[in-house]
């Protein structure tokens, strides 16, 4: 009962949190509502009993990329943004298959899933030992490939910057 | 609600209101505390007028803060600019729920962890939060906001590039301070505090700093810590020299009030993470000739005094050291501690590796 009353609450602030990132004017609302959708998809994750998952949301999502994301605005001082009336294409294409995708998620989530079941938290494999296990024992190939296109794009970062530091 | 949730509930909060309260008359006598030892340090008394030695001090400044104008500058942008405090001090105020300040204590037929997230459980023991150290760093992580937040609401160049300065700085320096506990993480196998505290009983060559040979974790641990808590020597965001007052200079009242006690929670939060990660935490000499009431007091009195000295460190700190140049910070953040932490780690790794 009380998972229920949690995850609708939180459910809820995610998809108010969402909504508040597409309709507020100023830069700086819209990313403090992406903070809060963050943080609420976290209390959704331990919910499910991921908590370390939970955990890292929290810390990389909500506390390092979000603050690069306010750092950024704030150097740039970016004021209100000037509101379009939304491109043609937009309004032909983006709302139908808005629509069809929904009604995909519906279809393949609620009417075909019958066998869901609740799960209590811990039973979900969420804590560090089950995800260090996969990432390092089953995982450890597409793990180190990851490190290594991470590496490249910090090199390439670091070239970007002294290019334009020269000139 | 049956009996046992009920307990459980009144136990949870009763400990939430004696932290809360506790905390912020240590908030308060922090700062007593570092206007006298720096007024000594400087050869001068410190307040004395207020109170026997200024003890009443602390007092006068939180009723002065009360009465004071709350002025609001008209250019600021109003959500942000009230938020912005709240923020740091609900995050500084949250991190100590995490924190384990002792081992259980019974009083009637109430047994509970000294310790807000602590529960009893089933074979008679006491544990917390399984990721206790990660939520820690996240809301370490989120505190951020508050600081640059500001500094950006108030729409003031001082404040701007005060709150630039500590975000750049806090983020920068969160690394370091994250990479300095993988050491006594992989040593410890868990992420649990109270775990953590556990393995490090019986005696100061059980504690991680000795024992596990992490004392250069411990050095980047603190070094990142102060920069964390924007305090000297790495207190550029409020440089009064150069930038007025850094990110709050628009801030008056209550709500100057509240970054200054987020502060200064943060100080005791951070020297009670030091604590716990590296100097074991609770662990002391207990005699057992003492009714069982002291015997769970004790260890409190044990970690408060570890507590006590990082305070006085800090404010040690404070009245030698001058204040870093910005580039050197950064420097000193990403050219020595980085990898400092890095080859901590590899060697930690090597050395359980080869132990088996």
């Amino acid at each position: 009962m009380l998972h229920l009353i949690l995850f609708v609450i939180f459910a809820g602030i995610c998809a108010g949190g969402a909504l508040n990132m597409l309709l507020q004017k100023h830069p700086i609302n819209s990313a403090l509502s992406l903070i809060v959708v963050m943080v609420s998809l976290a209390m959704l994750y331990m919910l499910l009993g991921a908590e370390f998952v939970a955990a890292i949301q929290i810390i990389v999502y909500a506390g390092a990329i979000m603050v690069l994301f306010v750092f950024v605005i704030m150097l740039l001082n970016a004021g209100e943004d000037e509101q379009t009336k939304g491109s043609r294409v937009a309004m032909l294409f983006g709302f139908p298959s808005l629509l069809v995708a929904a009604g995909v998620l519906v279809y393949t989530l609620v009417l075909r899933g019958g066998n869901t079941a609740s799960l209590a938290i811990g039973q979900f494999h969420g804590t560090a030992e089950n995800i260090s296990d996969l990432l390092f024992k089953e995982f450890i190939l597409p793990f180190e490939v990851t490190s290594v296109l991470i590496l490249i794009a910090i090199m390439g970062a670091v070239l970007l910057a002294r290019k334009g530091g020269t000139e | 609600m049956n009996s046992d949730a009920l307990t459980f509930l009144l136990t949870a909060v009763v400990k939430i209101l004696i932290t809360i309260f506790v905390l912020l008359t240590a908030v308060a006598y922090t700062v007593w505390l570092e206007r006298k030892v720096v007024g000594r340090m400087q050869n001068r008394w410190g307040p004395s007028r207020v109170g026997p030695f200024g003890l009443l001090q602390p007092l006068a400044d939180g009723l002065k803060f009360i009465f004071k104008e709350d002025l609001t500058p008209p250019y600021v942008h109003h959500f942000v600019y009230i938020l912005a405090p709240m923020l740091a001090v609900v995050m500084a105020l949250t991190a100590i729920a995490l924190v384990p300040i002792g081992p259980s204590i019974t009083i009637g037929h109430i047994t509970t962890p000294i310790q807000i997230t602590g529960v009893n459980d089933a074979n008679g023991g006491s544990s917390d939060i399984g990721i206790g150290l990660l939520i820690l760093l996240g809301i370490t992580s989120i505190s951020v906001y508050g600081v640059s937040l500001a500094g950006w609401s108030s729409n003031s160049k001082y404040s701007l590039l005060g709150s630039l300065r500590a975000s750049a700085q806090m983020v920068s320096y969160e690394i370091a301070l994250g990479l300095s506990l993988v050491g006594v993480l992989m040593i410890s196998g868990t992420f649990s505090l109270r775990e953590i505290v556990r393995q490090q009983q019986g005696g100061f060559w059980h504690w991680n700093i000795f024992g596990g040979f992490q004392f250069v974790a411990f050095f980047i641990y603190i070094m990142a810590a102060y920069a964390e808590t924007n305090r000297i020597p790495f207190d550029l965001p409020e440089a009064e020299t150069e930038l007025v007052a850094g990110y709050h200079t628009e801030y008056s009242a209550m709500k100057f009030a509240m970054f200054f006690m987020a502060e200064y929670a943060n100080m005791i939060t951070v020297a009670c993470v030091a604590s716990v990660i590296f100097l074991g935490g609770w662990s002391g000499p207990i005699p057992s000739f003492l009714p069982p009431i002291l015997q769970s007091i004790l260890p409190v009195f044990y970690f408060l005094l570890r507590v006590f000295f990082f305070i006085f460190l800090y404010i040690w700190i404070r009245g030698t050291l001058p204040r870093f140049r910005y580039d050197q910070l950064m420097a000193f953040g990403w050219k020595f501690l980085l990898p400092l932490a890095i080859a901590n780690i590899v060697i930690t790794a090597f050395v359980i590796a080869v132990r088996g």
